[in-house]
């Protein structure tokens, strides 16, 4: 009896898990299985923590993600045969039958014309144009066979974000904090920051809830105005204003507590309150000034100013705050070479000038702080750029266009093995040769790095079991610490 | 083992008829048995081998042997179980059986388990793909509290449960409640106290059969339907263009208001276009499936597009009607219900027979997209008028596109020969910017651009007209170091794109007719500059860095004696910030303004070969390239420019709809291989998943067959599906709790024969929407007051056994409907285009729209939600805050959260906070001046009850507070004394 109701339990907490996403109201299975187990959790708040699946490595993530897709073989793919042809058409073999976004005709091939540095112990090759990145070499894995199946912007950044090109299926950030809950109880979960040209092409899909409930999806903490919708009281009414007000609203909803009996009243009264600690805590999480000027002179930050370094160190401010999943987007990157302005020469480096510092900075800093070894920190794109010039209506402006076969990023932090680089790419750059790593792959390692099991992360919905890796995924064991 | 089972079937006859004949199988057990075992030990599951839901099974025993032994209950391992003699006790989940039903199974068995022999074998298909047959309401002890037979299986259930009802809930939130729920608007003062004073026995009937007729009704009922119907203004996806649909959601209220038969509601939605002499409202309801996304992306597989469209198609109708999930059935056999891969693609032939066709934009290849039917809702002679005035265009732009120059053609080759026609530089007078760019004077007459830029903005210029008349007006573009990769434009790259260049003399606008420019990119020529389209313009993508130059000719020379001359550039794409960085505008009186023309480098190397040796390709190309500029064409041009504004004018309403391709023949789809619709393998013909009932005798075998199939009588599936819908909007809960699945991964009903029961008689009473939410809000049940015992609520946390009122946070639109109701800002207008009420800034910002958010004005800022415009990629934040869908797929069950994002919007929406206002207002114009009378005033309108001294209190200490504080701003305080109201639990809540 006693085995049996160990199992009852169990099973019980597994399906309840899986099934919360059903929301306060939903709870289904309470009364299938005996109300007396749960009769004290109800009703449950769906941002709370929750347990991983198994022993997680880390605990938040930090998605550095370079909307428009960076140039690997300029940065970290170095590639001396590319240079040594430069300029020569592109053997037949690699482009027959391809599609391609821009380039027409036989495109020929683009040697980086940047020089790389081994770096750290592992002698990694990383480009000049990231000196700083070089620096914390010894801390990133980077992966140097990623691949995608889509080759324009937004529904290779939503495949990117929730394993799907379509719109509709929830981001990684919202599969997490389903997941997982959050710890902070004064902020979001899942906070989304942007910099750069403009938002990124999938726009709010990249962290939308897709099916599940929206209490999941990411809060866009906007640049100008309030960071958070209606955060700031309406003119006239002070803090004191406020506070007299939620006194006498909680005084109120108490006394209606007491004669509905219905606890839903209480999680409305939680959530009034907690609002009222983000009117507070998410103009003091926003406010750089008293940062020390080391710190800010690291980062690279400008105050006041809508900027990567900016958004850099809000990130770790936000998971020192116990947020779950936060998520930069830059835009810029979408080196094509039709112009100065967005060609490898001139604007490329103005990029990496842009978010280098930074990035390495945010490293640098979850590592002194301690912070680093239960954050995972994934730096990259939605694609790769072409290891041939575009040459657009005949630009003579350097550029290459979009790349889906293969790509780099890096990673940090949390269970991730530092100082490595994982999988490689042919002579030229153009497809994976060890360890490719996709999509969904990327995917599982990261939830897996979070004790979440990617098989196992299940929300049902129009009668399948969805998951954000579909049904594919492997975790890049390599990357493994 | 085996010889016990046959022992105890050779037995019990015997036993049987020896027995006095007092218990009975049917009537005393199969009921409990029904009620506790069968979950586990029924059609579904047979945990240990042991079925339940027959008295052969109950007789045949499990796993473990015999379980009943007739004449012998104390020996029989039953008995011992339900009784805790044997462990584990059963039921294994939930409380034991009462002791009355122990007993009654101690009797059954003592009696020799009598019962008539199974003459049927169990029907072993789920309970859900059987018909429903109907069920004898139950006996209940407390007859007294019985309203109408919904009561008696309820009461029965609790009666069994050891429970009793709630009482009745007071009148005042007995009259919040049904009108919440029948309209989605909270009662109206007099309303309330109507109600109040009427002491008439049927006084809460008849406030129901007033709701039922109100014109809001259908309002409130659409909501949950638009969300099935995918309901949006826009079609998705990246771009996220406007569409035409609202007629749709008006025939949906309609519809609903009028009681249209759920029947015929189904008919004409999946197919009101085959009915015999469809009327139009009939052909609008298809719009329902044509509120599907559509992909207009650039690069998009059109048919990969189209795919996706009729998958969806498939998976609402059977989210929507037959509670069923089949989404996985595309790319397999479902694996836990019967629909096999086969079964959808029949289907999907269904809707793979219906009309469209392919278009595309403009000279880019790239950007196709699918079209399907628009219903043209205007009165006839519009609509010749129309096609009169198409017709005109299309033989015009033959005209032009057919001509022959060759002679005008070589005269033009010779004139482009220097010398060059004096241009005179027109320095600018004026300047400005429609933005907050900084227009800048340069000396030699250029005019550089810094400051702010926008991704849309219009420069206005205006110089002295110089004398003579003006044959030509020259735009160079120009490089500067100032600008992103040194211009001409000031978008990152350098480009800039010119959607219009619009002239005037004086007041006198001026037709611009040929243009021509030195380069232009892909898709974005310069005559893009001068037509009447928002969507393309001139761009030089590709050449930045470098000068630019482009002619425009007017039909006639403008002018001759001075004055002023305006040119405004336009640039309004939605690419970011493509505005000019620095240019300069020139005017020539020359009758050749082409001299010395720079044309673009490959059509001067077709000038540069003799016409003798120009190949047929080259002599193409530039005739094409000189089309625009040749002269004669000119009254051509300026008569099509003519009659496509014309066009515009014309306002046709438009409505999407569903057309069956021409051909009788039978829809068909091959099957695809894995789900992927690049693999098409064996063709499958249309027709109904094979588990269920077939096409109706006699009913095509196309959408309509589909649709008289959906709503026949042999259906087990779409009333009990539209019933139990019904069911969890007004009790917040289905009594299938999952609502969108009604097969084994769903769960089973609390309450099975109410459901048959309701499901019977919706059908029986003609499929009456209105009818069975009559019946449903009369009942004893529904008027249960929701105030809840602690040690009820641990019992039973999620009132599934009914034994009190609904209590419930109300939908996203009712929150905001509420909140503009109790202030009085609420609209009454029913139907019309949708509106746009007050939204923060940014939500619409999107890189690849220009689409932008222009708040309504007078009343329709004010309309109820449900008119809000739907823009899937950017929904209204406060909606989707309180948990509204995007509306991309069909939504059957809305999850229902409790935020601080909510209490946020509540308490600081500019929207929401002017509703505070307003209801202050109320309070100061409609009270008597005492605070007490204000303050229940306000909490009056907001809640439909006095408040009690206790609430009453702080409420009026907050106040006071705030009189001190706003000292002789009594409004000041009194809005937010409102604001509170607004913000309480009650005020958004369902009691």
């Amino acid at each position: 009896m006693n085995d049996r109701n160990e199992w009852l339990k169990t099973v019980t907490r597994r399906h309840f898990f899986r099934q919360t996403g059903f929301g306060i109201g939903g709870m289904a299975l309470m009364s299938l299985l005996d109300e007396r187990l749960f009769a004290a959790a109800a009703p449950a708040d769906p941002l709370a923590p929750k347990p991983p699946h198994y022993a997680a490595r880390a605990k938040s993530v930090i998605y550095l993600f370079m909307a428009g897709a960076p140039s690997q073989v300029d940065l970290f793919d170095e590639k001396p045969k590319l240079r040594q042809y430069d300029g020569q058409a592109i053997p037949e073999e690699f482009v027959k039958g391809e599609r391609f976004a821009f380039i027409k005709g036989t495109p020929k091939l683009l040697g980086s014309p940047y020089a790389f540095k081994k770096c750290g112990r592992s002698a990694a090759a990383i480009s000049d144009l990231l000196p700083h990145t070089q620096g914390i070499a010894d801390d990133i894995a980077i992966v140097r066979s990623m691949s995608t199946t889509q080759f324009n912007h937004a529904p290779a950044q939503i495949f990117m974000n929730s394993g799907h090109q379509i719109v509709g299926r929830p981001s990684m950030g919202a599969w997490v904090t389903y997941g997982l809950g959050t710890e902070s109880k004064d902020l979001p979960g899942f906070v989304v920051l942007l910099s750069g040209e403009n938002q990124p092409d999938g726009g709010k899909s990249c962290w939308g809830s897709g099916f599940l409930p929206t209490v999941y999806q990411g809060v866009e903490f906007r640049s100008k105005g309030d960071p958070v919708l209606f955060l700031t009281n309406p003119d006239g009414v002070s803090v004191d204003d406020r506070r007299a007000s939620l006194d006498t609203l909680r005084e109120m909803n108490a006394l209606h507590r007491g004669d509905t009996g219905d606890p839903e009243i209480d999680t409305r009264i939680a959530s009034y309150e907690m609002a009222f600690r983000m009117q507070t805590s998410v103009p003091e999480l926003t406010d750089l000034s008293g940062e020390p000027e080391a710190v800010k002179e690291m980062y690279g930050v400008e105050p006041g100013k809508r900027s990567f370094a900016n958004n850099c160190l809000l990130a770790r401010r936000l998971v020192e705050r116990g947020v779950r999943f936060v998520q930069l987007y830059h835009r810029g990157w979408d080196n094509h070479g039709t112009g100065k302005g967005d060609d490898i020469v001139n604007r490329l480096p103005a990029l990496c000038r842009e978010v280098d510092q930074a990035g390495a900075a945010l490293v640098k800093d979850l590592k002194q702080r301690g912070l680093l070894d239960s954050t995972v920190v994934v730096w990259g794109g939605e694609f790769g750029r072409t290891p041939m010039n575009e040459g657009r209506n005949n630009s003579k402006f350097l550029g290459r266009d979009h790349h889906p076969r293969a790509f780099s990023i890096w990673m940090a932090g949390g269970g991730i093995k530092g100082g490595i680089t994982v999988g490689s790419t042919d002579e030229l750059g153009y497809n994976p040769v060890e360890d490719p790593v996709d999509v969904h792959d990327l995917h599982a390692t990261v939830l897996h790095l979070l004790g979440l099991g990617h098989t196992e992360l299940i929300f049902k919905f129009q009668g399948r079991d969805y998951r954000l890796t579909d049904v594919h995924g492997n975790v890049v064991l390599p990357l493994l610490a | 083992m085996r010889s016990t089972l046959v022992a105890a079937f050779l037995l019990w006859p015997a036993l049987a008829r020896g027995a006095p004949d007092r218990a009975d199988w049917k009537r005393d057990v199969q009921p409990i048995f029904q009620a506790r075992c069968t979950r586990c030990h029924g059609a579904e599951q047979q945990r240990s081998q042991l079925r339940l839901d027959s008295r052969t099974g109950a007789l045949r025993g499990g796993l473990s042997g015999t379980v009943v032994i007739p004449g012998d209950s104390r020996g029989s391992a039953l008995f011992q179980r339900i009784t805790g003699v044997l462990q584990p006790r059963m039921p294994f989940e939930g409380s034991p059986l009462p002791a009355e039903e122990i007993a009654r199974i101690q009797a059954w068995i003592d009696a020799g388990a009598p019962g008539a022999v199974d003459t049927e074998p169990p029907d072993k298909r789920h309970w859900a793909y059987r018909k429903p047959v109907r069920p004898e309401p139950p006996v209940v002890a407390n007859a007294n509290w019985i309203r109408n037979p919904i009561d008696r299986f309820v009461l029965a259930r609790l009666e069994r449960e050891g429970l009793a009802p709630a009482p009745e809930a007071d009148r005042e939130t007995l009259i919040r409640r049904v009108s919440l729920d029948l309209i989605g608007l909270p009662p109206t003062l007099a309303e309330v106290d109507a109600f109040l004073a009427d002491t008439g026995a049927d006084a809460y009937e008849r406030v129901v059969d007033r709701l039922l007729a109100s014109p809001h009704y259908g309002e409130r009922w659409a909501r949950p339907w638009l969300d099935l119907a995918r309901y949006a203004d826009t079609n998705g996806y990246e771009k996220d263009r406007r569409r035409s649909a609202w007629m749709y959601r008006d025939w949906v209220i309609d519809a609903l208001n009028r009681d249209l038969s759920f029947r015929d509601f189904t008919i004409q939605q999946i197919a009101g276009d085959l009915l015999p002499e469809a009327t139009t409202a009939q052909k609008i309801a298809t719009g329902f499936h044509r509120n599907t996304l559509l992909n207009q992306e650039g690069g998009i597989d059109v048919e990969e597009a189209r795919w996706e469209t009729l998958v969806d198609r498939v998976n609402t109708t059977a989210s929507t009607w037959l509670g069923s999930t089949v989404a996985c059935a595309q790319c397999h056999n479902h694996k836990f219900d019967p629909f096999s891969q086969k079964d959808y693609y029949r289907m999907l032939a269904f809707f793979d027979n219906a009309e469209y066709r392919v278009e595309g934009l403009g000279d880019v290849v790239k950007d196709k997209w699918i079209v399907e039917p628009d219903l043209e809702l205007a009165p006839p002679e519009v609509l010749k008028k129309r096609d009169v005035l198409k017709a005109e265009a299309e033989e015009l732009k033959k005209t032009i596109d057919a001509s022959d120059l060759g002679a005008e053609l070589a005269a033009w080759e010779s004139a482009l020969a220097p010398p060059a026609p004096r241009w005179t530089i027109l320095h600018p007078v004026q300047s400005s910017s429609a933005y907050a760019a900084v227009l800048e004077k340069k000396k030699d007459g250029s005019v550089l651009v810094s400051g702010p830029v926008a991704d849309k903005d219009t420069y206005t210029v205006t110089a002295k007209l110089p004398r003579g008349a003006i044959t030509a007006l020259r735009l160079e573009v120009l490089p500067d170091p100032s600008l992103p990769a040194n211009g001409p434009g000031r978008s990152p790259t350098g480009n800039f794109i010119l959607t219009r260049l619009g002239l005037r003399a004086g007041s006198e606008p001026i037709a611009l007719v040929r243009v021509a420019a030195d380069f232009a990119e892909d898709g974005r020529s310069v005559a893009q500059a001068i037509d009447e389209s928002e969507d393309s313009g001139w761009g030089i993508d590709g050449q930045q860095g470098r000068a630019h130059t482009a002619l425009f000719l007017p039909a006639q020379p403008i002018g001759g004696g001075g004055g002023a001359l305006t040119v405004t550039l336009e640039q309004y794409t939605g690419s970011a910030k493509s505005t000019l960085g620095r240019f300069r505008l020139s005017v020539t009186s020359s009758a050749n303004p082409w001299g010395a023309f720079a044309v673009p480098e490959e059509i001067r190397k077709v000038l540069g070969t003799p016409r003798a040796s120009r190949s047929a390709e080259q002599t193409k190309a530039l005739t094409d390239y000189f089309r625009p500029l040749a002269s004669s064409l000119d009254p051509a041009r300026v008569r099509l420019a003519q009659v496509r504004r014309e066009l515009d004018a014309i306002p046709i309403p438009t409505a999407m709809v569903l057309r069956e391709r021409a051909g009788s023949e039978r829809p068909s789809t091959p099957l695809r291989v894995r789900g992927s619709y690049m693999s098409p393998g064996e063709r499958v013909y249309a027709a109904t998943p094979a588990f269920l009932t077939p096409l109706p005798e006699g009913r095509p075998a196309n959408r309509l067959g589909l649709a008289y199939w959906l709503v026949d009588e042999e259906n087990p599936l779409t009333a009990r599906v539209a019933v139990n819908r019904a069911w969890e909007q007004l009790f917040g809960r289905g009594l299938v709790l999952t609502s969108e699945d009604f097969g084994t991964q769903g769960e089973p009903p609390t309450h099975p024969e109410l459901l048959d029961w309701l499901a019977t008689t919706f059908t029986s009473q003609g499929w009456s929407t209105k009818a069975i939410h009559r019946l449903m809000v009369t009942s004893a049940t529904y008027r249960q007051s929701s105030r809840a015992a602690p040690a009820l609520i641990e019992r039973d946390p999620d009132n599934r056994l009914l034994a009190r009122g609904p209590r419930f946070r109300v939908e996203a639109e009712t929150v905001r409907d509420v909140a503009l109701a109790v202030s009085g800002l609420l609209s009454p207008k029913v139907g019309g285009p949708s509106v746009f009420p007050d939204q923060p800034d940014g939500v619409w910002d999107n890189p690849y729209s220009k689409d932008k958010w222009t708040l309504s004005e007078g009343e329709d800022r004010y309309r109820r939600s449900l008119y809000t415009f739907v823009r899937r990629t950017a929904p209204y934040p406060m909606l989707t805050t309180f948990d509204a869908p995007s509306r991309e797929f069909c939504t059957v069950r809305r999850v229902r959260t409790n935020t601080p994002l909510q209490a946020l919007t509540l308490m600081n929406d500019p929207a929401f906070f002017a509703a505070a206002k307003a209801l202050a207002g109320r309070a100061l114009r409609d009270a008597a001046p005492q605070p007490e009378a204000r303050a229940v005033h306000i909490f009056r309108l907001a809640t439909a009850r006095k408040p009690s001294a206790a609430e009453l209190a702080p409420l009026l200490r907050f106040y006071r507070a705030q009189a001190e504080r706003h000292a002789g701003d009594d409004a000041a305080a009194w809005t937010m004394v409102a604001s509170v109201v607004l913000n309480l639990d009650e005020t958004v809540t369902k009691e």
